[in-house]
């Protein structure tokens, strides 16, 4: 076995109530770098991880207004200014001419914004993980539950931490080599 | 995920001594009163505009019992369980649409001629339409509507109420009726709802049309019907009904519906307007030109702010829509909207006969308005008193009950 120091520790549970239990556990614990893993979504779990609120809406809600307000500067500009052209008799700025396009870009550009910075938050594209070399692990899209924690949490003691994951009823507490 | 066995709440029936077991009365009272000056105002030279606020009235009532319908159609049909402890009181709302069909009366009799130019002016665009137009085919039509939203709101409330006493093999059975009324019933639904707004809002001007017209109405009535059954939820709650059972999460779904719908309604609102914008053609543009003088241009102004812009922004974020008071306050704010949205669409049309019309707010306005709330109320107020005010033998009940938002 190699000496160096594991990349964490991965706890296997059976159902979604005991990786609930379990992820109280350690969130009272007062781990920092640690996630869980389960097959489908399982409803309250960020409370018990004490996820704080996603920064998300923050991203969005930015660049969805600069994308909006750019839509109708762009419109009035090129319009009225830039090439100032009569389309159907009506005058240059013509603000009801502008809202689909001022819609649709403010839309493009938050649902874009949504679409990249979840990826950026989330850490994606992650094409390894360590935990991808666990056989166990390989169910964690069927029937199994899981919760990591990494060795680079200020909390975390190989044996300490294994006792704890032991204790919320995990039936299989593997090391994961980084 | 909550881990302990969710209880079927207790505190389903309206207590003795609050208002809500008042609301008959109350309501009863309101009816007779508003309705009863609108209608004994309706005479010489006033008779025309006491009509109008009568119909403005109704429409703007109507459309809440209507959303109600089109709500409990469409959970039946994609077999929603978040909402099951709230369906019983959309139930309850859309078993008032029978009392419209005798509320209608005035508007078919009294009022047929006073508000509905068609009946008696003549040109080459109305010959046209005459085929449509016409008493008979009116009338007919008027009929059918009733029909059909009398029938699926006195069956689907009906089924429902049997559920609770039913014993556990047969419940299954009555939810899948449903489950099959509701596939024919959502098309007549929209039909239905659809012609009825082109026959009693689009043909006070009968020569104009928008292909959008059912649409708008359709948007309004689903968004005055989610803003109030969030408003029945919160007073409930306060009554101390239901006070475990309806959680933040369904106050937060229903946040969304009011959010969304206030969106839809903007797009319909927006969408019709452009294209009778863009094209220019006379015969469509006398919709925005009798609502561009005369006053009604601040309401023409005023609607895309108050009604969309304020309350897109202040509901936007996700803590709006958890908090009860700023719920309430954007339901409050959605259903004055409503009302000013029917208004500008019914009160514009009240000249027609040579004069322009301008805006001017009358008692006979307000006192339909409370009227026709009232009597709505009242009916509303009596079956909700009648009946447990949840449905508690439905079989996703629990599954309400534990909802949570992601």
């Amino acid at each position: 076995m190699s000496t160096t120091k594991p990349w964490g520790l991965l706890a296997q549970y059976e159902n979604p109530a005991a990786v609930f239990h379990a992820c109280e556990t350690v969130r009272d614990a007062g781990y920092q770098s640690w996630d869980a893993c389960t097959p489908f979504p399982v409803h309250g779990l960020d409370k018990a991880m004490g996820l704080k609120s996603s920064k998300l809406p923050w991203a969005v809600l930015a660049v969805g207004v600069t994308g909006s307000s750019l839509a109708l500067f762009f419109q009035s500009w090129a319009m009225g200014n830039a090439y100032p052209f009569i389309v159907g008799g009506k005058p240059l700025f013509s603000l009801p001419a502008f809202v689909p396009i001022w819609y649709e870009l403010t839309v493009l550009s938050s649902c874009v914004t949504a679409f990249l910075a979840n990826w950026i938050i989330n850490g994606l594209p992650q094409p390894y993980h360590p935990a991808f070399a666990s056989k166990a692990f390989e169910r964690v899209t069927d029937d199994k539950f899981f919760i990591m924690i990494e060795s680079s949490d200020p909390k975390f003691d190989l044996e300490a931490t294994r006792a704890l994951l032991k204790k919320t009823g995990a039936t299989l507490v593997e090391e994961l080599q980084p | 995920m909550s881990d302990h066995a969710i209880e079927k709440p207790q505190d389903v029936h309206l207590p003795a001594t609050s208002l809500w077991a008042k609301l008959p009365v109350i309501g009863g009272v309101a009816a007779v009163a508003g309705l009863g000056f609108t209608l004994a105002s309706a005479h010489g030279e006033h008779k025309a505009r006491a009509l109008f606020s009568y119909l403005f009235a109704y429409e703007t009532v109507l459309a809440i019992a209507l959303g109600a319908l089109g709500f409990v159609l469409i959970d039946h049909l994609v077999r929603a369980a978040w909402s099951t402890v709230l369906r019983r009181i959309a139930e309850t709302i859309a078993v008032t649409l029978p009392l419209f069909a005798l509320l209608w009366i005035p508007i078919g009799t009294l009022g047929f001629h006073e508000l509905f130019p068609w009946t008696h002016e003549a040109d080459v665009v109305l010959d046209k339409k005459r085929w449509f137009l016409s008493n008979p085919f009116f009338f007919g039509r008027a009929a059918i509507y009733f029909a059909v939203w009398s029938f699926l709101g006195w069956k689907i409330h009906s089924t429902s109420v049997k559920m609770d006493t039913a014993p556990e093999g047969e419940r299954k059975a009555l939810v899948h009726s449903l489950w099959t009324l509701a596939a024919p019933g959502i098309a007549l639904y929209a039909l239905s709802q659809s012609f009825q707004a082109i026959d009693w809002l689009m043909s006070l001007q009968p020569h104009w049309y928008s292909t959008m017209f059912g649409v708008y109405y359709f948007a309004a009535s689903i968004l005055s019907f989610f803003a109030f059954i969030t408003l029945v939820a919160m007073g409930l709650n306060k009554a101390g009904v239901l006070k475990t059972a309806i959680t933040t999460e369904h106050f937060h779904d229903l946040g969304k519906y009011v959010y969304g719908f206030t969106v839809f309604w903007a797009y319909i609102a927006f969408s019709q307007y452009m294209l009778i914008w863009y094209a220019n053609i006379p015969e469509e543009t006398v919709f925005f030109m009798t609502r561009s003088q005369g006053g009604w241009e601040y309401i023409s102004r005023a609607l895309p702010v108050l009604h969309f812009a304020v309350p897109f922004l202040f509901l936007l974020s996700r803590h709006m829509k958890r908090n009860r008071l700023a719920l309430g306050v954007a339901c409050t704010w959605t259903l004055v909207m409503h009302c000013v949205d029917m208004y500008w669409l019914v009160l514009p049309n009240a000249a027609g006969h040579g004069h322009a019309s301008h805006l001017e707010v009358t008692a006979t306005d307000v006192a339909a308005l409370v009227g026709m709330a009232g009597a709505f109320l009242a009916v509303f107020g009596f079956f909700l008193k009648k009946h447990p005010v949840v449905g508690i033998n439905e079989p996703r009940l629990a599954e309400s009950l534990a909802h949570e938002n992601y």
